[in-house]
């Protein structure tokens, strides 16, 4: 069983992960992004991928949905959150319940 | 409704009374497994999403702190003061079973070493210590997060086919079936009643010949 936590992302939002322990790992482009996260799937429990980068690679992160590991999971960068990763709470509840029932108080 | 290709024999129609009972009795489990996965994909979904609404501002904070011990030491420092983490993080992974589901659960295995800054502190500024402890603390609420958003994320893939499940059954195994014991039934019936007919005939024909 994979017992670690990687982090992906732009080189501004994942330095400060290293000092927690955490592995990181740069990624400038989409290309590099994804080659790097199928490359970790493998090895890493968890993987934290910066919300910018995890939108332009989303059909990838969308593999892995189904399996239980690794857990692939958007976090805000830098720059501050762009709602990717609200809008994938909100599409799970779509995709369970057939409508949206959680956020349409707040649209 | 389409009704099954079959013989319209007795063993046929037994064998698909047979069918028809498990398909219903399948139908109401499948049923009543879909109310409570939803039921409890509702717990995780919510706390899921209290979660991330914390965990999005929290990180984006000790990010920008992080941003600023950056802007504020150069960043050659800041590269060089983290470059050798002091700890390791270790996860213990292991999946447990929510509604038939393999779930992860995660939790963070405690490092022997507690020592958080891996440099000296007169090298860098003070929103450096400042941005790791909040992220450090954040870091049992990320995995937590990891955890609960896979498990949302299963939970709500194994619905949807659940009820992919449930509607085949009651909308098209079920009447399908149905629809075959009655085509049967009748044709059993109608043969005999012509049974019957032709008896009377053949009986009234004999004595038609005495």
């Amino acid at each position: 069983m994979p017992e670690k936590i990687a982090v992906i992302g732009d080189k501004d939002s994942v330095l400060a992960f290293k000092a927690l322990g955490v592995d990181v790992f740069g990624a400038r482009s989409a290309a590099e992004a994804s080659d790097t996260l199928k490359k970790l799937a493998r090895e890493y429990a968890v993987i934290f991928i910066t919300e910018d980068i995890a939108q332009s690679i989303s059909d990838i992160v969308e593999r892995y949905r189904v399996r239980a590991y690794p857990a692939v999971i958007p976090i805000p960068s830098s720059k501050g959150t762009t709602g990717y990763g609200m809008s994938g709470i909100s599409k799970d509840v779509e995709r369970a319940i057939g409508a949206d029932i959680l956020f349409n108080n707040k649209k | 409704m389409a009704r099954l290709n079959v013989n319209p024999t007795r063993m046929e129609l037994r064998s698909l009374k047979n069918r028809l009972a498990t398909a219903i009795r399948g139908h109401k489990l499948l049923k009543d497994k879909a109310d409570e996965t939803i039921r409890q994909f509702m717990i995780y979904i919510k706390e899921n999403k209290r979660l991330r609404e914390e965990i999005e501002s929290e990180v984006t904070l000790s990010l920008k702190n992080f941003l600023l011990a950056t802007a504020a030491n150069g960043r050659d420092v800041i590269e060089e003061a983290v470059a050798m983490p002091s700890r390791k993080v270790k996860l213990k992974c292991s999946t447990k079973n929510i509604m038939s589901v393999a779930a992860p659960s995660i939790e963070i295995e405690e490092s022997l070493s507690t020592d958080l800054y891996p440099y000296s502190f007169i090298s860098v500024s003070g929103e450096l210590d400042d941005s790791l402890a909040r992220l450090s603390s954040l870091l049992t609420k990320l995995v937590r997060l990891a955890e609960v958003e896979k498990t949302c994320n299963m939970l709500a893939a194994e619905i949807e086919k659940n009820r992919r499940r449930v509607n085949a059954l009651e909308y098209v195994m079920i009447p399908e079936l149905e629809e075959t014991i009655k085509y049967i039934k009748m044709k059993l019936d109608e043969n005999e009643r012509g049974n019957t007919v032709r008896l009377m005939k053949i009986k009234d024909i004999l004595r038609g010949e005495k």
